[in-house]
């Protein structure tokens, strides 16, 4: 067992964990985080993708003891009270999901994408999901989505 | 998939991770950004029971220039080589590389040092390090010593590091002159055929050249049967196609998965070496 101290979400949360925890289940069963998913467990899908420290992780592939101290962001996290992201505004805009699995996921690894490239082209835009899968094969509505997002500033 | 039970450490400096590596007995694993080593715990691959997580080491990321040669910490992200000022100034086909690595989330947990010393045949940084010829420098309970990128590698993810041994950093001369090509698994994005190529260029003659090729063999290797055809060339493009005929051929251990055939590799090796050389070329005039 281990004490991890995590802020997650700007808030702090301490606790007792086994070492072997996955940052994932730190997430979703500590603190009942469940927004972050679970897809393949093999660190291909991007379901469970998170920000440690600002930027875009697999949390499936992460320890919770290796976060400890660190600072991260769920997408329970982006909405600012009633006021979606622009990233969740362009979902909600551009109808950017079917099933909703990897949404999460994927607007998490958009965070990242947006900070590092503000405005990306569509094929940037593709290369920058390269991590992220979607089984309902819905990305033409993802890319618009952030493509929305872009127009509209997110740059957080 | 839940990994086996391990004591978990971290190392406050290079001195404490050898000593705490030593102390583990070899039954203690690094751990940086453990994106090779956390899926292979997962599946019980690897059981480590004392994991010494390198990753808050003082100065063990960053990049920079001394005496004329690159200098990476053995921390450093995929993603800050991909994005580094001077490797894109100086030594663009490392950054390179390093951008194609795996995916943006992989890129932002995985480290140089980690690539290296877990050696994935299909890893991309070995056929760069061939080519600019990295030195690895490695700290053990002994003291320092360093390694050639060529003689690193001794087989299918084994490689000259001792159980108390950390590789700190790597070391190059900058080429500027220098490409990667890759055929890209399209799923895991690892490479089935990867070439990184360097020139020497004078007077318009190909001096030198160093070619470097993963993903293909059990292990990276130079082509110099690719390399002695170039040598006292005209840096041109039929140079480039004449020399990248040879690439493969003699290597005899090939993959072979469902990936690609080892007739398949064959056929990309001059394929993707034509193409690390032209954009080798390329960077002639920039």
């Amino acid at each position: 067992m281990a004490r991890v101290s995590i802020t997650v979400n700007g808030r702090k949360r301490s606790a007792e964990v086994e070492t072997r925890l996955l940052l994932v289940h730190f997430l979703r069963e500590q603190l009942n985080l469940t927004g972050t998913h679970v897809g393949c467990d093999t660190s291909q899908c991007g379901a469970c993708t998170v920000l440690v420290d600002g930027r875009s992780a697999k949390s499936c592939t992460v320890f919770a003891v290796q976060a400890d101290g660190a600072e991260v962001t769920t997408i329970e996290g982006l909405a600012d009270g009633d006021r979606l992201h622009p990233l969740q505004e362009g979902f909600w805009e551009e109808h950017g999901l079917q099933c909703g699995y990897c949404t999460p996921g994927m607007i998490m690894s958009a965070v990242t994408l947006l900070h590092d490239n503000p405005a990306p082209t569509e094929q940037q835009i593709r290369d920058g999901l390269d991590g992220n899968l979607c089984r309902c094969t819905g990305y033409q509505h993802i890319v618009n989505a952030i493509q929305h997002a872009a127009a509209s500033g997110s740059g957080r | 998939m839940i990994p086996t039970a391990f004591e978990y450490e971290r190392a406050t400096s290079l001195d404490d991770a050898v000593a705490k590596l030593a102390a583990a007995g070899g039954a203690g694993k690094l751990i940086a950004g453990g994106h090779s080593l956390v899926p292979l715990m997962k599946l019980r691959l690897s059981e480590p029971t004392v994991l010494i997580d390198i990753a808050h080491i003082p100065d063990f990321a960053g990049i920079r220039e001394v005496d004329r040669k690159i200098e990476i910490g053995a921390g450093t992200t995929h993603h800050d080589v991909a994005t580094s000022p001077l490797l894109r100034e100086r030594c663009p086909a490392v950054a390179d590389a390093a951008a194609v690595i795996g995916d943006p989330q992989v890129r932002n947990r995985g480290t140089l040092g980690g690539s290296l010393a877990h050696a994935d045949p299909a890893a991309d940084y070995p056929a760069v390090m061939l080519a600019v010829d990295a030195d690895l420098h490695i700290k053990g309970s002994k003291g320092w010593r360093v390694v050639a990128a060529r003689d690193f590698v001794q087989g299918v993810f084994t490689v000259d590091l001792a159980p108390d041994e950390v590789l700190a950093r790597v070391t190059f001369a900058p080429v500027r002159t220098a490409a990667y090509a890759k055929l890209h698994q399209q799923a895991s994005r690892f490479a089935i055929v990867g070439v990184a190529a360097a020139l020497e260029v004078r007077g318009g003659l190909i001096a030198s050249a160093r070619i470097g090729l993963t993903g293909a063999a059990s292990s990276p290797v130079r082509l110099s049967n690719v390399e002695a055809a170039l040598g006292g060339q005209p840096a041109s493009s039929e140079t480039a196609a004449a020399a990248a005929r040879f690439g493969g051929a003699g290597i005899d251990d090939l993959n072979s998965d469902i990936h690609a055939s080892a007739e398949y590799r064959r056929a990309m090796i001059p394929v993707f070496t034509r193409r690390a050389l032209d954009g080798a070329l390329a960077r002639l005039a920039g």
